[in-house]
């Protein structure tokens, strides 16, 4: 290809994302837009065709990122090429979202014709808008009874303070508005402006692990050309590798001869090795390549970290390479062995929030049936020793005495919700008891209002945001992002059981929470953990002082003493079931512990809003 | 020496707890039942080589037969089934059911035992598990029974129903013990699905009794039994020695026997056998010259050796080392090293110079040990 065809090629591009609040129709507006530039035919149609993940299907959200290549026929008679990458649609992944705009000129913005705008859309918004992204605003489900778009128009226009004027009404599911989004996608989202000529610049939003083909990595051309038989170079590691294959996702793996500057496809390089590919780095040319690397990417780092470990103690090496696999497709996953007393051997991993983690745990049990024990999640803590050395801990076994601490220093987080002005109370409450500082109020409009609080993110990594969903019937939005360190009185609350310290169950809590807390997950524990065949004591401990304590009773009968007849077979079944959950429990010291039991410090807020 | 299950599946009334198979007695075809248990019978036994020793009959209601169906059941076996000079012949009876006229049938059919279906003495108790008897229907039948020449007599007790309490129970086993039976059994209630309980338990409306009252009363029971010179020869068993279930031991043994009749589970030449349950699947195979068998299992060696621990466990005797090392070659305290050590270890197991068995603590957690012997063999 010419100079020329490259460029004129180029200026036929359009890359964009959508942006949407859960539940808004993101994913319904992807398949029409599949279905109208014909890339599948209908038998190939599943429905929500870009959530390709079972668990991202079961929970409704999407989690990988998937970009995939369109043809579109425009009214001007010329074919445009699109790439539409999709993103990630919960708080926890806004470090994805992020990396996924990079890659595009523009965005689409979808916003529910009822709902109106959500917390979590307007973050996303304001990180494409700080992208230089043209937004494409669109009012999705119109054809609802109670849309208000005029209404919903407004909004964008206030609170995001965009043009909407031109903003298309539509209804993915009834196919109402489809073509004129497309439209208005040639229109006013730019082309790439990368030069084909200049070394090669390509930057890696995301990658998987094909078993076959090796590391699959995703990328955005911005710079160059690349092609079959390159040799190329990873700028962060320096990596060298020769590249084997190169294609687009049309949304099947489809090979190219070349990728742009401007193209959004793949590349495969026989490459292996897990940390060789680094997501967020840029790929060049191995000889006279970039000097400087694309900037933007930022490794975003975890905010809650916990312990991971087999049930099976021989499975230590099975779970290593799992979280090696699974890093290879999560950039935000970190992972170090640690050692427990109670649980052996495992790891202390780091995740963007906590559903990240439940996703991650569940792939493990899942796709590499390692039965966990999952620790109560934590944050990091800054700790200023009295001798004036600081520390960091993210395993709450690890904070030192409190003899040798000046203080402890917890992140805070500017959490912002929006709710219908009926659950302001409700809200409010909720923010209090999880130790907020009230920052900010506003009416959006005469019925919505934005809330603003700085809330320690301890408190939100447990469960704060199915409690604010409960709290609210599941009327309030929640976005959240990280301020600093703010000193707190922290103090460190040690579980024993049968008189024997479980480091694994240590959580840290406000001290004027402490006896409370303390009498809560005692109680909690009791009720998790079975009986066993002697009686158990319960104690929760600050330093060498008791707080709460309770009992486990011994366990009195266990034999089966029906009249089962001649049916030994399901008497064996019967006792191979009970020997089966044994197995899912782990033995501390003599006590044989439930998973759940370690998330109890999880479960203390049921407790606490009964009351 | 055989052994041999045969299922009656009908009843008058289904009691609230039961999971056994069993249907409505009304409209049913219990002549032609009777006609393919017989031809099931046919088509299994050898009458040259099988000598039996102990036939149980239990359902279901073996009792709602009236006395001309229960005259064929028993004529059928008699001519089918070559009975030992010594054979123990059990008939499982609903109380009220037994007519004098169907105890002389049974009687004369060489019928030598009877198990009652008692489950409690209270009758409040007995209508909210669904039983359509009353306590004064057992002492009319218990007498009826000694009457008629039976002195082999054995009650049921149930246990930990829904709002029994500890002391509804001890009244229930001290009444028992005075009607002077020789052999007693007492059942703790598991619920099971696809029972009223279940249903209700479900929805959260059956008061369940707590481990700490059951085990009380579990513990009560066999007090009170040993007090009574009844020992105890198995969890859920006492007997006055003589009178232990022989039937019962074939499979405490892992001794095998026939199952016949639908939904009966058998043991023959090495396969653990359930026939299908359903009356229309059981009989069409059976008229047609075919076993009714749903589901076959050929029992592995170490399998064998397994049950034979979680069965013989469940005696009060416990296993015999002697018998077991004859049987597979193998000592068990060899085979079952670990698993025997740990069980000593908790206080649950026991052994002498030749028994292995269950201390009283062990008795109460059985499940514990029994669990710890299954399985082994695929490690």
């Amino acid at each position: 290809m010419s100079r020329e065809d490259r460029l004129n090629r180029q200026s036929k591009i359009r890359n964009f994302s959508i942006i949407a609040h859960i539940d808004h129709g993101k994913s319904t507006l992807a398949d029409r837009i599949l279905e109208k530039t014909n890339a599948l035919t209908a038998r190939e149609m599943k429905d929500q065709l870009l959530d390709s993940m079972d668990l991202e299907r079961e929970r409704g959200i999407t989690i990988k990122l998937n970009s995939v290549q369109l043809k579109y026929k425009a009214r001007n008679g010329e074919i445009y090429t699109f790439h539409l990458i999709d993103t990630p649609g919960h708080v926890d992944f806004t470090y994805e979202v992020s990396r996924s705009l990079a890659a595009c000129e523009g965005a689409v913005l979808v916003v529910d014709a009822a709902q109106g705008i959500e917390a979590q859309t307007l973050a996303n918004v304001y990180l494409a808008i700080d992208n230089n992204l043209e937004i494409v605003p669109v009012i999705n489900k119109i054809d609802l009874p109670n849309a208000d778009p005029e209404r919903v128009r407004n909004e964008i226009e206030e609170v995001i303070g965009l043009d909407a004027s031109e903003a298309v009404l539509a209804s993915a599911k009834a196919g109402i508005g489809i073509e004129e989004i497309l439209e208005q996608i040639v229109e006013k989202i730019p082309a790439p402006q990368g030069d084909p000529d200049a070394p090669l610049k390509a930057l890696i939003f995301d990658s998987l692990y094909d078993a076959y083909r090796g590391v699959v990595t995703y990328i955005r051309v911005v710079d160059g050309t690349v092609k079959v038989g390159d040799k190329i170079k990873m700028m962060a590691t320096g990596k060298e590798f020769e590249v084997t294959e190169v294609g687009v996702f049309t949304p099947k793996a489809t090979p190219v001869v070349e990728l742009n500057a401007g193209d959004v496809g793949f590349l495969t390089a026989a490459i292996k090795n897990v940390g060789d590919t680094t997501v967020g780095d840029t790929i060049t040319n191995a000889k006279n390549g970039a000097v400087e690397a694309l900037p933007g990417y930022r490794r975003l780092n975890p905010m809650v970290y916990c312990g991971l470990y087999p049930i099976d103690t021989a499975k230590f090496n099975d779970l290593r390479d799992a979280l090696e696999k699974l890093e290879l497709n999560d950039s935000a996953l970190q992972f170090e062995p640690e050692t427990s007393q109670a649980l052996g051997f495992g790891f202390r991993c780091g995740f963007l929030g906590l559903l990240h983690m439940e996703i991650i745990q569940e792939r493990i049990e899942r796709e590499f049936k390692i039965d966990l024990i999952t620790t109560a999640p934590s944050v990091i803590y800054d700790v200023i020793m009295t001798d004036g050395t600081e520390i960091k801990v993210d395993n709450p076994s690890n904070l030192p005495d409190p003899q040798k601490i000046n203080r402890v220093e917890e992140p805070y987080v500017k959490a912002t919700m929006m709710a219908p002005n009926d659950y302001v109370g409700a809200i409010m409450e909720l923010c209090q008891e999880k130790r907020g500082i009230f920052i900010d109020m506003q009416y959006m409009d005469e019925s919505r209002v934005n809330i603003v609080y700085e809330i320690p993110l301890s408190e939100i990594v447990y469960d704060f945001f199915d409690q604010l969903k409960s709290n609210t019937k599941g009327y309030a939005s929640f976005d959240y992002e990280l301020i600093g360190y703010k000193p707190s009185k922290l103090v460190k609350m040690d579980i024993l059981l049968n008189a024997e310290k479980v480091d694994a169950l240590s959580f840290i809590v406000h001290n004027d929470f402490a006896y409370e807390r303390g009498k809560i997950i005692v109680e909690k524990l009791k009720e998790l953990i079975p009986r066993q065949q002697f009686e158990v004591p319960i104690q929760a401990a600050i330093g060498q002082k008791i707080v709460a304590r309770s009992t486990i009773k011994a366990m009195r009968k266990n034999v089966l003493a029906k009249c089962y007849g001649g049916d030994i077979s399901r008497k064996r079944k019967l006792l191979e079931k009970q020997k089966e959950g044994k197995k899912r429990m782990k033995q501390v010291g003599s006590v044989e512990v439930p998973q759940e039991a370690f998330m109890a410090v999880l479960k203390m807020d049921d407790n606490h809003t009964k009351k | 020496m055989k052994s041999a299950y045969i299922h009656i599946p009908f009843c008058h009334h289904i009691c609230h707890y039961c999971d056994f198979n069993k249907v409505f007695m009304k409209g049913q075809p219990v002549d032609d039942y009777l006609d393919a248990l017989a031809n099931e019978m046919k088509l299994t036994v050898k009458p040259e080589q099988d000598v039996f020793k102990t036939i149980f009959v239990g359902g279901g209601t073996p009792t709602a037969l009236d006395e001309r169906q229960l005259s064929k059941l028993v004529e059928s076996i008699q001519e089918l089934l070559n009975f030992h000079q010594e054979i123990e012949y059990t008939f499982e009876a609903n109380p009220g059911d037994l007519s004098k006229e169907k105890l002389v049938i049974l009687r004369d059919a060489g019928v030598n035992r009877l198990s009652f279906g008692v489950q409690t003495f209270h009758d409040e108790l007995l209508k909210k598990i669904g039983r359509s008897h009353r306590a004064k229907d057992v002492f009319e039948s218990i007498e009826n029974a000694k009457a008629a020449g039976f002195d082999n007599i054995s009650i049921d007790l149930i246990y930990s129903l829904p709002s029994q309490t500890k002391e509804d129970f001890i009244d229930s086993i001290k009444t028992a013990l005075s009607l002077g039976l020789v052999h007693y059994s007492g059942y703790s209630l598991i619920i099971e699905p696809k029972t009223v309980f279940y249903n209700l338990m479900q929805k959260g409306k059956l008061p369940i009794t707590s481990e700490d009252t059951e085990a009380q009363m579990y513990d009560t029971l066999i007090d009170q039994m040993e007090k009574h010179g009844l020992h105890q020869y198995e969890i859920s068993n006492f007997a006055i020695p003589g009178y232990e279930s022989r039937h019962n031991l074939t499979y405490w043994n892992n001794e095998e026997y026939y199952g016949f009749g639908a939904g009966a589970h058998g043991y023959v030449q090495g396969l653990r056998r359930a026939n299908y349950g359903p009356l229309k699947k059981y009989m069409e195979p059976v008229n047609n010259g075919d076993l009714p068998i749903m589901s076959e299992h050929k029992v592995t060696r170490e399998e064998q050796m397994e049950e034979e621990m979680f069965l013989g466990l469940r005696k009060t005797k416990g296993v015999s080392i002697r018998h077991f090392a004859k049987k597979f070659g193998i000592n068990p305290t060899e085979f079952f090293a670990e698993q025997i050590k740990d069980g000593i270890r908790k206080g649950l197991l026991e052994t002498n110079s030749d028994q292995i068995f269950l201390t009283r603590q062990g008795r109460m957690l059985g499940n514990e040990v029994f669990q710890s012997f299954i399985g082994v063999s695929n490690h």
